[in-house]
């Protein structure tokens, strides 16, 4: 008895080991590798199996919570990525701080399968840095059940009837975003006043109890459980939540919402640049989109995929697509035109997103 | 001989260099500089977060009084029972801690939540139905999630045995033979504890303290999940400045340093309680 404890304890032990070592490459060239750090359930696991016995890449594979979050690892310089996924707003950031590298096209020939209006978007204008990864809005969840008829506006996210029963999404440049959006506001002003007035709608609804919490993963159970009415999460998540539970609803509130670009980029000092670009190349074939899509709900910014997604939904599950469905993943031209990108902002903004998101959880 | 042992010690002197001195000082180093050199100014921003600072230092007080109220009857208790149940109840303390603690906090998430196991506990045997009809109040929960307690609780849960342990190894190693003379020199069992068993177990008690209270104090991630984040804590303000929104090592360091020196001078003014009796275990 205490033999066989004694052996599953150290079977545990080396399972946790080679677990952390997992993510320290080195840089020998018999063992390909290339270590990507992306964001929670963003991928069909599978893909990364099927990339693995393809082409005998070994993929390190790990996750950050938020850009910003990425962003801390990244400048710390402790992290040896080849491969993240950040958001239009922070590659930005990252190609002004000259900490991407220039991708090789031509070891990336689906990039030509990405739809034009996916290209030379404002954060990488000459295209030169990304291949984009999935695109969607930022909008209202809610549970229907618990609120009293459609929710419609950002309002909701301040309002003191839905006491207790909000989650305010836990990072700088959304929350602030959303109250921005809310005013009237863009959400790239540098001007000092409005961005203080949207701290000051945050700060007073949290004050009058209306958010449970900010959250971010958390929010999953959460509103799956029925334990909180509304929250403001990515649409692409919603689809997730809805099949957990079907009370759910998602609405681009009429003031509009941010739409956002989720694109693979390589780091300049990149171990694995051309394993590396072998990835990229992978996840913007067309199966792999579709079945990306599929999973995690992300709409693909692949053109065919795009327009075939409703048939392969059809085959795979044996019933038609909702259309409602589709829009919510694929937002359509007049939803788009109601909502606005995140550019990057200048080093003096940024700091005053840093100390009005930390004053507003004192 | 003397000479001959400190050889051994040499690479536990090599580990706290390299582990605990190298990262003090580089959290020194930081806390007194900023990106263009020089500065006291991550100190003088220390104002601003007093708040968080009282706050972090209540609860860990807190959940330290808690676990302390909950862990010395349970040392007691357990020396005085059989060698089989007292190994059976080790493994029972010690059990939770071997799963990851940030597992066990989602967990207490879905337990407390408002539509959580023990709202529909309590919903199911009428208990809500029975607390609106003696206090007129309309609720469809009890609203357990994100408040303070939630986060004394998972503090508790999570530093419990930290408590029971120290103290339950001094209580065993009391020689029996001190109760007995007490008892024999007349001294009802009040008085045999009041007098002979407490003082002689305050070493553990003050290293349960200081091992409770200091993970407490710098807990982080219990306080966003369980309390919902709207009232940080130390822990999680000093993580904020490293991996939140807010990257700014400069005053994350300067913060985990003066709450460093307010522990260590709390554990100083706690120890002085103790002289005369032997110094508790530090650190």
């Amino acid at each position: 008895m205490k033999k066989t404890t004694a052996l599953a304890l150290i079977l545990a032990m080396c399972l946790t080991l080679t677990g952390c070592g997992g993510g320290t490459g080195g840089s020998n060239g018999e063992k390909r590798e290339v270590n990507v750090c992306s964001w929670g359930e963003y991928i069909d696991e599978n893909l990364i199996y099927q990339f693995e016995e393809e082409t005998g890449i070994k993929v390190n594979y790990s996750t950050a919570e938020s850009n910003e979050a990425l962003y801390s690892l990244l400048s710390m310089g402790g992290a040896d990525y080849d491969v993240v996924v950040p958001s239009d707003y922070m590659i930005s950031q990252l190609i002004e701080e000259g900490l991407l590298a220039e991708l090789n096209y031509e070891n990336i020939p689906n990039f030509s399968q990405i739809d034009d209006r996916f290209k030379n978007l404002s954060y990488d204008p000459e295209n030169k840095y990304t291949v984009p990864y999935t695109w969607g809005t930022l909008g209202i969840i809610y549970n229907s059940t618990m609120v009293n008829g459609p929710i419609t506006s950002w309002s909701a996210m301040f309002d003191p009837a839905y006491s207790n029963n909000v989650l305010m999404i836990r990072n700088s440049r959304d929350a602030l975003g959303i109250a921005l959006i809310y005013l009237g506001y863009s959400v790239n002003t540098t001007d000092e006043a409005e961005i203080r007035e949207a701290f000051q709608l945050l700060s007073d609804a949290k004050n009058n109890g209306v958010y449970q919490g900010f959250f971010m993963d958390e929010t999953f159970l959460k509103m799956e459980g029925g334990n909180a009415a509304i929250c403001s999460y990515y649409a692409g998540d919603f689809l997730t939540m809805l099949d957990n539970n079907p009370d759910l609803a998602y609405v681009v509130p009429k003031e509009g919402a941010n739409w956002f670009v989720d694109a693979m980029c390589v780091l300049k000092n990149a171990q694995h640049k051309e394993e590396a670009e072998a990835w990229i190349n992978f996840l913007a074939s067309n199966e792999a989109s579709m079945a990306n899509m599929d999973y995690i709900g992300y709409a693909s910014p692949n053109t065919k995929v795009l327009e075939e997604y409703p048939a392969y939904y059809e085959e795979t599950y044996g019933e038609p697509l909702d259309q409602g469905r589709y829009e919510i993943m694929a937002a359509p031209k007049e939803v788009l035109d109601t909502c606005e990108a995140y550019l990057v902002l200048p080093a003096e903004t940024r700091a005053l997103y840093n100390d009005l998101w930390t004053e507003l959880g004192i | 001989m003397k000479r001959k042992l400190s050889l051994f010690a040499i690479p536990y002197v090599i580990w706290m260099a390299i582990f605990v001195v190298a990262p003090v000082i580089l959290v020194v180093l930081y806390a007194f500089s900023s990106k263009h050199g020089f500065t006291l100014d991550n100190f003088a921003r220390m104002g601003t977060y007093a708040v968080v600072f009282g706050r972090s230092f209540k609860l860990a007080l807190i959940a330290t009084v808690v676990c302390l109220a909950i862990g010395y009857p349970v040392s007691c208790m357990m020396s005085r029972e059989g060698p089989r149940f007292q190994r059976i109840a080790m493994v029972l303390i010690m059990l939770p801690m071997w799963m990851n603690f940030l597992l066990r906090t989602y967990s207490w998430m879905a337990i407390l939540e408002n539509n959580g196991l023990l709202n529909q506990l309590f919903q199911k045997i009428g208990l809500i139905d029975l607390w609106n009809q003696l206090f007129g109040t309309n609720l469809t929960f009890f609203p357990m999630m994100n408040t303070q307690g939630a986060v004394v609780l998972g503090m508790v849960y999570n530093y419990l045995p930290f408590m029971i342990l120290p103290i339950y190894s001094v209580i065993i190693k009391l020689d029996p033979s001190l109760l007995e003379a007490a008892r024999d020199l007349g001294a009802d069992s009040v008085n045999v504890f009041r007098r002979v068993i407490l003082p002689l177990s305050l070493p553990g008690v003050l290293s349960g303290v200081t091992m409770v209270f200091v993970p407490s104090v710098s807990t982080f991630a219990i306080s966003t999940m369980l309390g919902g984040g709207t009232r940080i804590l130390l822990g999680d303000l000093i993580e904020q400045q490293f991996t939140g929104g807010a990257y700014n090592p400069y005053l994350g360091a300067a913060i985990a340093l003066v709450m460093m020196v307010i522990v260590v001078l709390c554990m100083w003014v706690m120890n002085h309680f103790g002289e005369g009796e032997e110094q508790a275990v530090m650190l």
